[in-house]
């Protein structure tokens, strides 16, 4: 195929699959990052200050309509503005773990809203603790509604780690760039890219159908999906 | 906050410039995303596999890896291939394609949702297919698609900023300039996320709310 060369395949194949295990790394710890804000931030919508509320609501919202790489740029550039320098690695997780953070939330928030009123009643009449309402009643029923969300957001973080090449980190994007400016040739390192990615994340969106199905039928439910 | 004025005296026309790219990359990339959407959500549905096939194909491999990479890939490994793209080309076009295969399941999940007895009504006023899917399936399924496709359009809006990579003078390459010229990180990068703000919050949504409304009127009136 046009100018294809395999043997120099083969000798950039490693170095792109050594980035590919940073990439994966950003997307993991991005989405713990994410798990974890995109809860206080479902939670902290659900309490009785208003204006807490607001606030929340609305930073939600504008993390939600603005680019992510833009805001990559302003975390990595606004700290030495300031006299706090991050490292590429730290602004990115902050950028990119905020940005999805937003997303989780508003999952968080349609899980939690999906449970009918009337669960969270009974659990008041039966004296239930809040904890045994949210461990034990709300959040089991809460978890098939949440889990495709959750799912697609984790495909969707790793497909959105090539940004963080924008301020410097080693990420499979970033070695691809490199390569292409070391060697002048293009065609190989892009494409072997977009091949890893398609190799990546295609099982892992079969696997969370899988696991979805799995989830309602442990729990009772019926199955979403045909055989695919 | 007086030198943020002074800041935006002097930098406001090349962020009204870059605004002005970006609304521009927005607006191509919407009409290539609905034209593709359209074609590869109508495609997946065919009956016969060989039709369903390259929509399958263009779906999964435009969904499945990252729009930065598609758009490199385009615009610098297509040139080999003989096709070569200018910057503002192959950033809209990527961008377009990208959202597209994302608007090609909406395109299936509304249509498979409009209830069967549709079918069967106009089936029984004898309808041909293509008349049925005009005048009573498609406008109840665009209906049903518009919320999430409000959503993919500021996605989409978002995904232009990516343009800037490939050197289109868009917002975000005009904010990255006006950084590395004066250094003002915060003051360069947060007008251009108000801007993008902006933009999603008081000119689509309220599009888009608009256009549902509107549909849903004339569905309602017949």
């Amino acid at each position: 195929m046009f100018d294809w060369k395999w043997g120099f395949t083969f000798e950039i194949l490693p170095r792109l699959l050594e980035a590919t295990l940073n990439t994966l790394i950003a997307a993991g710890l991005g989405y713990l990052i994410a798990l974890v804000i995109g809860l206080v931030f479902a939670l902290a919508q659900r309490t009785p200050f208003r204006l807490l509320t607001f606030v929340v609501r609305e930073f939600v919202e504008f993390i939600r309509s603005t680019p992510l790489v833009l805001q990559i740029f302003f975390v990595f550039y606004v700290g030495p503005q300031f006299g706090v320098r991050l490292s590429p690695w730290t602004s990115g997780m902050i950028a990119i773990g905020l940005h999805y953070a937003a997303y989780l939330s508003e999952v968080y928030r349609a899980g939690l809203d999906s449970v009918p009123k009337g669960q969270w009643e009974a659990c008041t009449s039966l004296g239930l603790s809040i904890q045994r309402t949210y461990f034990k009643i709300i959040i089991p029923q809460a978890i098939p509604t949440v889990i495709p969300g959750f799912g697609n957001y984790l495909v969707g973080i790793f497909k959105d780690t090539p940004m963080l090449s924008v301020i410097g980190v080693m990420e499979l994007f970033h070695a691809a760039t490199s390569i292409g400016a070391e060697t002048y040739r293009f065609l190989e390192p892009y494409t072997l890219v977009g091949a890893i990615f398609l190799v990546i994340s295609l099982p892992a969106a079969m696997f969370m159908r899988r696991f979805e199905d799995w989830v309602r039928v442990s729990l009772g439910m019926k199955k979403l999906h045909a055989k695919d | 906050m007086a030198s943020y004025l002074e800041f935006l005296q002097i930098y406001a026309p090349r962020f009204l410039d870059g605004t002005i790219i970006t609304l521009q990359q927005t607006a191509l990339g919407i009409l290539l995303a609905v034209l593709v959407a359209l074609v590869a959500g109508f495609m997946k549905m065919a009956p016969v596999f060989p039709v369903r096939l390259p929509a399958i194909v263009y779906i999964e491999i435009f969904r499945g890896t990252s729009l930065l990479v598609q758009m490199y890939w385009l615009f610098f490994v297509l040139p080999l291939f003989g096709v070569t793209l200018d910057k503002f080309s192959a950033g809209f076009i990527a961008v377009g394609l990208n959202l597209g295969a994302y608007g090609a399941e909406l395109v299936r999940g509304g249509v498979q949702s409009v209830r069967r007895g549709q079918y069967e009504a106009a089936t029984a006023l004898s309808m041909s297919p293509f008349t049925r899917m005009r005048r009573i399936i498609f406008p109840q399924a665009l209906l049903n698609m518009l919320p999430p496709w409000g959503n993919l359009i500021i996605e989409l809006l978002k995904a232009t900023a990516l343009v800037a990579l490939i050197s289109v003078t868009d917002l975000m390459f005009e904010s990255k300039q006006i950084n590395a010229s004066t250094f003002m990180s915060a003051q360069a990068f947060g007008t251009a996320l108000i801007i993008y703000y902006v933009i999603a919050r008081f000119i689509l949504t309220p599009g888009m709310r608009g256009l549902e409304k509107r549909l849903s009127r004339k569905l309602s009136i017949g």
